[in-house]
């Protein structure tokens, strides 16, 4: 069945950017063969050249990228060389993409039905009543509900799922042969990336597609690929059959990508991430020889930074590795010796929220007539509802959601960036919730401080790094006096393991996990007793990822502060906390210690939040659950369970009508569900961990 | 303030100046620009005559002059020199048109960043208040107000404050808007700097790209009205030389001395010329950051 | 979306209303000055005294301005003290013509400058985008008092082609719009093409324009068909507001060709301090300043799906 041309082969691909600075070269020496019906991944962090890969497949360079040499055979054919019109009919008809930011790659100003229909009128001559009749038919296959509705609306009018579903849609109109998607899930919530997975899957299965599947997040490539081919610096260092490569990977860099993913055997004391070393080479400034050489732990002068290294092949597992010492390293080589980490001691309970509730008013569009004489109708947008949780001194708790459940508004009331609609919130025996940032006074403000989530809007362009951390020393009075000042801030840049001449930079000269740890040095500068971590990770690359959260532990333990952790992803959230609370909606659903949370009885919710979350554990077996319709309205939540809507194991009319009880299925464990606990219990985990 | 402030300031202004060399088109602006400052810098050295002095009139360009010089442009009806009025008149553009700007944009600076910043009862009051004297037909603004409160510098000057102080306000109150969502102006709240800390030196200084860029467009523009008032007869008062008033007191004969009226013209255009291509050069630099 | 046309007519009426408040306050509070500017300088003041009670403007101010307003509404601006006329009689035709010299410049600029504007913004970077933009930087550096100096320069002194005023003595003439319109083009259409230049190459630079390229359309279709409809909301907006700008630089173009115009007769006005006709003009140009400020924002969001429908 398959034949024995390859359907994409790239060979020796060399991609450069012209800058008014000089040429940069992102893709070096790349090759890969894709064969008819594989589902190809394409992993590697910022800055890796994955996307410009992409964009070399398409030849769309843009104006100042590069094919230099090299080459890429679709069918056997030559496409770098090809014209405008030849390219014309290559793109959206036999080779079709799938982008990032589903709302920015569809056009604000027209229908779906016309995006949609433009692609089987231009590539299969169809007259405007097929096409319509064929958009609508994909718009099923795609499990769109509704398609007619969906047709007249406008990009904006849908949500972010179903905009991918469209995009998907697009793409498969014109029956391409190869498809690429090029992150497809990132911008989405987990729960939804779980649906388009699994679309994604299908699509595979259905039209025997062959797919290129390009991610930073090794999890989905488990999940989505055959084989997958790693890149490091825009070069591929190691490609192979994924079982190959997940369970043993010849590559350093392989392996310490590995080993900085918080995968559910790794524990923060006992077996914590394993960050990689340095940081990734400028475009310009790559080392000569093994491009990763200088950040390798088994690295030896003389022979790795000799000479280039070629991409071997080797035969037994099917494989191609970019190193030259992969057949003589062993995976302890590759790991430093343990440090032991001390145990924190969890104290008292120092925040209480009890039925802490937060609405927000809003104008409503509304009777115009009503909103002439005044009488506006105002509707309350019920961000938080009866919130009841408590963090003790020194301990993470983490606060687990997806968007709209009211997470981020929870940590505004804590910060005074908002205020309580009703309810209370305590921090050390003082009642906040009602008290804003402007009347609160010193010494609060310097115990509660956050971490935010984007290190690109986390320090002002405008002043120094030095400036910036100073400010908040004096402001909170930890130091005085100028020359007090610079030496504690240069205390704390030493803290979060940046060097001393850091003070006088911009941030526009910082990495994004600089920037971060200067945002964590920042936040700890007042020795607050609690810190808020909103989605302190999301943002970075998957080594950085592993650097910071480290950083965070490390002085965690050493302030003993509270850490209040926000997130939407399970892995790290399994990875570093100690209790957790789930939300829904603007409610909490479920809360307990880690393992509680990690293991049966579940929430329904959490349930099927543990089997989106992928994992890129080859022992990991998951279930499947699925979530269909979309998150109500806070305008206008569900009386009864907020979940009620979307949950797989609804009860019946109960689930509808009335707010469930907390129920206690262990000390400090709390679901908030009818189902009975007894059922509850019964209930198989959502993933096991075979040992072979 | 632990001297941030004057550090970022110079550094920022005079460092968007520095880099418009990489821009041919904003360095040709600025070399017209500093051409006519220095013109102005060094007008009493640099022009050959008196402005005001009453010579030959209606004398044609290259004409001999009683004191065996030349009068290289021509001389006016009343038989003042043209060159060297223009090159004071150089002097009087460059004094009021940045002055009035500056000023301009304190006012405008204010308002917009309380507007933007502070949201609720100010900012709808403060927008409609703009709102209101922008839709006002500019120079109608002015015509009225000069006839009514007379004609004077500090006239000119507030009106060229009012009329322009609602559109930086637009400006300014539209980048707030966008600046104060950024999570370092959480990160300053959340620590429980007052609203003037926040609005100048956390909000200000992120404004500057697009600030620098209108200002060069703005004065640019302020030439062209105090030109504009000149021509009509309502800018500053004689004798001082004036583009604007040159032209327009040298239209009746312009049929047959052009060169009473199209030296200035020349002038004024260059001048203006010189602040929108600074301008552009300005941006195209910005966007390179 | 009704809701937002009535919010944005309310806005009209109200700043019609605070405008009215400020000219009437700043012209006729004075109620001296003014009996000194309708009877002229060398009445007496018993003239003025007796002209003053006559006319009622020992009333207190609240009710002089609710009475002028009352027949401002019903159409009766009063009597010019230099024209000797009703204002009205004079008004309308010199409306009327400023409105046809600005007509003509609309209908001329408009088309040239989106169609340099967009010419230009579809190859951000390229040669044509780099011309386009420096000609609009020229010509917007260039104000029409200057423009109209020099295109008199040449087409009137050098060439004697045309004609250097327009006042139309001998009745209407092609021949003395030619300048006029020429100038206020020349000034205007320069602006608007940048605009449109900036919208187009801001939405060239799109994700959703990436998209219709790797869909495989070809380069025109993809400006035409994706690319103007979302560029092309901005300039609108813009095109909008020129024509109350034009009222503004209509007054030097129609002073320097002596056209007689709603401009030469405000000019006129107010160098003579003709109060009822100052007031007239200034309510009129603020009237329709502010409606066709109303219309271009009630079309933005018209034009504009993420608002009309949201």
């Amino acid at each position: 069945m398959t034949s024995t041309t390859p359907l994409l082969e790239i060979e020796d691909l060399h991609v450069s950017y012209l800058t008014r600075a000089a040429e940069v070269p992102a893709v070096i020496d790349f090759s890969l063969t894709v064969n008819e019906g594989e589902t190809v991944g394409l992993v590697g962090e910022s800055g890796c050249g994955k996307s410009t890969v992409a964009m070399a497949i398409m030849n769309y360079m843009g104006t100042n990228g590069l094919i230099k040499s090299g080459s890429i055979r679709f069918r056997g054919q030559e496409i770098t060389t090809l014209g405008p019109e030849q390219l014309r009919v290559l793109r959206g008809n036999e080779i079709a993409m799938i982008y990032q930011e589903p709302m920015a790659s569809l056009n604000p100003a027209m229908t779906v039905a016309q995006q949609l229909m433009e692609v089987p009128i231009l590539h299969l001559g169809a007259s405007k009543q097929t096409a319509r009749a064929s958009a609508e038919t994909i718009l099923s296959d795609v499990h769109i509900p509704d398609p007619e509705r969906i047709m007249a609306s406008y990009p904006h009018q849908i949500s972010g799922g179903q905009q991918q579903r469209v995009v998907i849609a697009m793409a498969l109109l014109a029956n391409p042969s190869l498809l690429l998607l090029d992150e497809p899930t990132t911008a989405l919530d987990v729960t939804v990336e779980a649906g388009i997975i699994k679309l994604i899957q299908e699509i595979a299965r259905k039209y025997d597609m062959t797919q290129v599947y390009i991610s930073h997040n090794l999890g989905l490539i488990l999940e989505t690929c055959s084989r997958v081919c790693v890149m490091y610096s825009g070069q591929a260092v190691e490609e192979g059959p994924v079982s190959a490569l997940f369970g043993a990977p010849k590559h350093p860099y392989t392996h310490g990508l590995f080993n900085c993913i918080p995968l559910p055997k790794t524990d923060k004391r006992n077996a914590p991430l394993v960050p990689i070393p340095g940081q990734l080479p400028l475009p310009h400034e790559r080392p000569t020889g093994c491009t990763y050489g200088p950040r390798c732990r088994a690295f030896e002068t003389n022979l790795c930074d000799h000479q280039e290294i070629p991409y071997e092949y080797i035969e037994e597992s099917n494989q191609h590795v970019r190193c030259c010492r992969w057949s003589e390293i062993k995976p302890e080589d590759l790991i430093p010796d343990k440090v032991p980490v001390a145990n924190t001691h969890i104290g008292d309970i120092v925040l209480e929220a009890e039925d802490l509730s937060k609405h927000y008013e809003v104008e409503s569009p509304g009777q115009v007539l009503s909103t002439i004489l005044g009488l506006k109708e105002k509707i309350a947008l019920k961000a938080n509802q009866e919130i009841n949780l408590s963090a003790r001194h020194g301990e993470t708790l983490a606060i687990v959601g997806e968007s709209g459940c009211g997470k981020s508004t929870f940590a505004k009331v804590l910060l005074g960036l908002e205020t309580s609609t009703s309810g209370d919130l305590t921090h050390d025996g003082i009642e906040i919730g009602r008290i804003g940032v402007q009347q609160r006074e010193q010494k609060q403000l310097a115990a509660l401080q956050i971490v935010f989530q984007n290190p690109v809007d986390t320090l002002n362009p405008s002043h120094t790094v030095g400036a910036q951390v100073g400010r908040v020393l004096k402001k909170f009075g930890v130091s005085q006096g100028k020359t007090d000042t610079h030496e504690k801030t240069l205390e704390l840049l030493a803290k979060v393991k940046l060097p001393d001449e850091f003070y006088y930079r911009l941030p526009r000269q910082l990495s994004g996990g600089q920037k971060q740890r200067i945002g964590i040095a920042r936040a700890f500068a007042g020795r607050p007793s609690l810190v808020v971590a909103d989605e302190p990770v999301s943002a970075l690359d998957v080594s950085v990822q592993a650097a910071i959260a480290e950083l965070l532990m490390e002085i965690q333990r050493e302030y003993g502060t509270t850490l209040l952790l926000i997130s939407h992803d399970l892995s790290v959230v399994r990875y570093l906390s100690d209790r957790v609370v789930v939300m829904y909606l603007g409610r909490i659903v479920e809360s307990g210690s880690r393992d509680q949370i990690f293991e049966p009885p579940y929430h329904p919710y959490t349930e099927a939040l543990l089997a989106a979350a992928p994992i890129a554990d080859l022992r990991v077996k998951k279930r499947d659950i699925i979530l269909e319709g979309n998150l109500p309205s806070p305008l206008d939540p569900p009386i009864g369970c907020p979940f009620a809507t979307r949950c797989p194991r609804r009860i019946g009319e109960i689930c509808d009508s009335t707010l469930p009880d907390e129920q206690i299925a262990a000390g400090g464990h709390h679901i908030a569900c009818h189902i009975p606990l007894e059922d509850l219990n019964q209930i198989d985990p959502v993933f096991a961990i075979e040992d072979n | 303030m632990i001297g941030v402030k004057p550090k970022i300031l110079s550094r920022g202004f005079l460092a968007t100046l520095i880099n418009l060399r990489e821009s041919p088109v904003g360095l040709i602006g600025a070399v017209i620009v500093l051409f006519w400052v220095v013109m102005a810098i060094f007008a009493p050295l640099i022009a050959p005559y008196d402005p005001l002095a009453i010579q030959t009139p209606f004398a044609k360009p290259g004409t001999a002059a009683p004191d065996g010089g030349l009068f290289l442009l021509g001389t006016d009806q009343k038989g003042r020199d043209v060159l060297s009025r223009i090159i004071w008149g150089s002097r009087t553009v460059l004094i009021y048109a940045p002055l009035a700007t500056f000023c301009a944009y304190m006012v405008g600076i204010a308002m917009g960043l309380a507007a933007g910043y502070r949201r609720g009862w100010v900012d709808i009051f403060l927008s409609r208040m703009g709102d209101i004297i922008l839709s006002f037909p500019v120079l109608i603004l002015y015509i009225i107000a000069i006839q009514q409160f007379g004609r004077s510098n500090l006239n000119i000057v507030i009106a060229i404050i009012f009329a322009s102080a609602p559109g930086i306000m637009r400006i300014v109150r539209g980048l707030t808007l966008e600046i104060r969502e950024r999570e370092y102006i959480a990160a300053a709240q959340v620590r429980g700097e007052p609203n003037w800390w926040v609005m100048i030196v956390e909000i200000l200084p992120n404004a500057r790209g697009p600030l620098i860029v209108d200002s060069c467009l703005r004065v640019g523009y302020v030439i062209i009205t105090i030109g504009i008032l000149g021509f009509l007869g309502l800018g500053l008062p004689p004798p001082d030389p004036e583009w604007g008033g040159m032209i327009n007191q040298g239209r009746q004969v312009a049929l047959m001395f052009p060169h009473m009226t199209l030296f200035p013209a020349i002038a004024l255009s260059t001048l203006v010329l010189g602040f929108n291509l600074m301008a552009d050069g300005l941006r195209e630099t910005s966007l390179k950051d | 979306m009704l809701f937002f046309i009535l919010k944005r007519v309310g806005m009209m009426v109200l700043t019609m209303l605070v405008t009215s408040i400020v000219l009437f306050l700043v012209l006729e509070i004075n109620i001296e000055s003014l009996a000194v500017k309708v009877l002229g300088q060398f009445s007496t003041d018993e003239q003025r005294l007796l002209w003053l009670e006559n006319n009622g403007y020992f009333r207190p101010v609240y009710i002089r301005y609710f009475e002028w307003l009352a027949r401002i509404l019903q159409g009766d601006f009063g009597r010019s003290v230099v024209f000797q006329e009703e204002v009205s009689v004079l008004l309308w035709p010199r409306l009327a013509r400023t409105g046809l010299l600005a007509g003509l410049v609309l209908a001329i600029a408009i088309p040239i400058s989106i169609i340099l504007g967009i010419l230009a913004g579809m190859k951000e970077g390229s040669l044509q985008d780099r011309s386009v933009s420096v000609l609009c930087i020229i010509t917007t550096s260039v104000p029409e008092f200057c423009s109209a100096t020099l295109i008199s320069w040449v087409f009137v002194f050098s060439l004697k082609w045309l004609p250097g005023t327009s006042s139309m003595i001998l009745g209407f003439s092609w021949k003395e719009m030619i300048l006029p319109v020429l100038v206020l083009v020349i000034y205007d259409f320069g602006y608007i093409a940048r605009m449109t230049r900036a919208s187009m190459a801001e939405v060239m630079q799109t994700q959703y324009i990436r998209t219709a390229h790797l869909k495989g359309l070809p380069f025109h279709k993809v400006v035409l068909q994706h690319g103007l409809r979302n560029s092309l909301i901005a300039p609108f907006t813009v095109i909008m507001l020129q024509i109350p700008w034009l009222l503004s630089g209509v007054i030097v173009t129609e002073y320097f060709f002596a056209y007689k115009g709603i401009g030469t007769l405000l000019l006129d006005a107010s160098l003579r301090h003709d109060v009822f006709l100052i007031e007239a003009i200034t309510l009129v140009a603020v009237f329709v300043a502010v409606t066709t400020q109303a219309l271009s924002d009630i079309g933005y969001m018209y034009l504009n799906p993420k608002i009309r429908f949201s």
